[in-house]
Formats: C-alpha cells, sequence, structure tokens
C-alpha cells in the first residue's frame, strides 16, 4: 500500500481551454449532390454555417520544481495562437484550410488535424485535443495510439 | 467498474514567486502571477472514485462520506486561505495548478477506503485545469 502514496507514480496533465469561431460546410466531391444532402444534411447548406468551436488541450511531463509547471502558459498560448488560431479563427475551414480543401471538415478531422499542428510542441509533450463543435457536440483525439489506449488500460486493471 | 465524482468550489488566494530566483526573473516567469500581494481564484475541484457499487447499497462510495472528506481535507484546510502562508502540504512549491492537484491527491487518497481515487480535477479557471491520476490509469477519460 506504501507504494500507491508515492507522488512519483502520478501523472498529471495540464489543460488550456481555448476558442474560435469559424465556418464549415460538409461535403465531399466523392459522393452526388443527393447523396451529400442525404448524408449530411443541413450541414450540405451549399452557403455553410458556423459553430463557436472550443479547444481544449492537454500537456504532460515532469513538473518543474523551480516553476510548479509542466509548461509556462506563456509559451502554450503562443504556440497554439500561431499553430491553430490564426489558421482557425473567423476563417471558413473548407475556403482557407488547405487541408480541408480535400477532406471534410468535420470536428473529428479537425481534432486530428489541430493534434497534428501541436503535436510539435516543445516544452512539453502533448497529450490530447477536445474540440466542443457546440455545447452538446464534442470530439477527442489523442493521436494514432488512442485507440489502443482502453486495450492496454483494461489489461493493467486485470494484472492488479 | 463505476465513476462517481464529486465537485466543490473553494476561493484561495496565492502568488508565484521562487526566492531562489531573481526579482527579474521571477517577474520573466510568472509574470502578473507573481504580484508581490497576491491575487485570487474560485477553484473548483472534481473528485472522481472508481468501484464496483455495493450490491447492497448500490452506491461505489456514499457521497455523503466523499463529502465529509473533501469538506475535512480540502475545504478547510484551502477555502479563504492564502495557498503559500496558510497550507503546509504547499510549503515550499508554487501553488500552480499541478502542484495542487497533486497535494489534492496525496490529502485524498489514503482516506478513501471504499472504492479507489480515480482520478483529480483541478480548475483555476474554466479555461485552464489540471488532472493528477496514477500513471497507466485511463486517467481522466475514465474506462473508455
Amino acid at each position: 500500500m506504501a507504494a500507491r502514496t508515492n507522488s512519483e507514480e502520478l501523472k498529471i496533465e495540464l489543460w488550456r481551454r481555448y476558442h474560435f469561431s469559424a465556418s464549415h460546410r460538409l461535403h465531399t466531391a466523392h459522393l452526388s449532390e443527393e447523396e451529400n444532402r442525404l448524408v449530411f444534411g443541413k450541414c450540405n447548406n451549399p452557403f455553410g454555417h458556423g459553430h463557436n468551436y472550443v479547444l481544449e488541450v492537454s500537456v504532460s511531463g515532469p513538473v518543474d520544481p523551480a516553476t510548479g509547471m509542466i509548461a509556462n502558459l506563456a509559451d502554450l498560448d503562443g504556440f497554439v495562437e500561431k499553430a491553430v488560431l490564426k489558421v482557425f479563427d473567423h476563417k471558413s475551414l473548407n475556403e482557407d484550410v488547405a487541408a480541408f480543401q480535400e477532406k471534410v471538415p468535420t470536428t473529428e478531422n479537425l481534432c486530428i488535424d489541430i493534434y497534428e499542428r501541436l503535436k510539435n510542441f516543445s516544452h512539453a509533450k502533448l497529450e490530447r485535443v477536445r474540440i466542443e463543435e457546440t455545447r452538446n457536440n464534442s470530439f477527442e483525439y489523442a493521436g494514432e495510439e488512442f485507440a489502443r489506449v482502453p486495450v492496454a488500460t483494461a489489461a493493467k486493471k486485470e494484472q492488479r | 467498474m463505476v465513476l462517481i465524482t464529486r465537485r466543490i468550489e473553494f476561493s484561495a488566494s496565492h502568488v508565484y514567486h521562487n526566492p531562489q530566483l531573481s526579482a527579474e526573473e521571477n517577474r520573466r516567469i510568472f509574470g502578473k502571477c507573481n504580484n508581490p500581494h497576491g491575487h485570487g481564484h474560485n477553484y473548483t475541484l472534481e473528485v472522481t472514485v472508481a468501484g464496483e457499487p455495493d450490491p447492497v447499497t448500490g452506491m461505489v462510495l456514499d457521497l455523503k462520506e466523499l463529502k465529509g472528506i473533501l469538506e475535512r481535507e480540502v475545504m478547510q484546510r484551502m477555502d479563504h486561505r492564502h495557498l503559500n502562508h496558510e497550507v503546509p502540504e504547499l510549503a515550499g512549491q508554487i501553488p500552480t495548478c499541478e502542484n495542487i492537484a497533486r497535494v489534492i491527491w496525496n490529502l485524498l487518497e489514503p482516506k478513501i477506503k471504499q472504492g479507489a481515487l480515480h482520478h483529480v480535477r483541478l480548475y483555476e479557471s474554466p479555461d485552464l485545469f489540471a488532472d493528477c491520476f496514477r500513471n497507466g490509469s485511463a486517467g481522466s477519460r475514465g474506462s473508455i
């Protein structure tokens, strides 16, 4: 039991929440007009529509004893501002972001795209990206290993 | 396994200052959090306990009991306090979200006798928070 209170075994993730507003239209050239309407419904409206997106980013790493921090917020904020917010805020995802001229700008794809933009943050390890498209819809991605997490966790628990 | 979560709120003041650094370095690293007179936040703490529901009571842990533990271990220690000066567990540490979350984990874990502490999430504001959990668990993502 003593080992269970050893704080070296603890992991800490620091989360920061950001906001951006953007428009999009869900439409793919791989489907007919009719099929697009069927699959995407009102999200296929040719003039697009928009959301106030909420982006949550988490990072992990050792807490620096001198600062009490995993990463200095000024560094994280600056990186996210440049890598993501400047690119997406008050933009049309379809028209203004090269990646979404091919890919459908669903929030699933947006999560993956933003994860890729942030994964090279040098001051801490990017853990996950979570996006609220609206208060009622949220999406999360933690890299290619994400899908394996539940399996690995279940196995670990059984060993205990 | 079922996860149960209780949320509490407390208000406290703090200042970020490392006496081993120069005044200028403190200002550069900590910015406005280095204001010597301190400042405060309304913290929100979410505490999640994991376990199997008891077959008789249907509960992982009686939330009344968890409420009592949080009152004794967190509220009485931290609510309306200055975290630098009045919380011995934080002495010598910068009272960041990361450090406070870890201190709270260490206070709570031994007190939870039914089920097991699964994770602690501490919000300093709606836009800044930290999760603390045992390395190798699914952490804040629960058992998904």
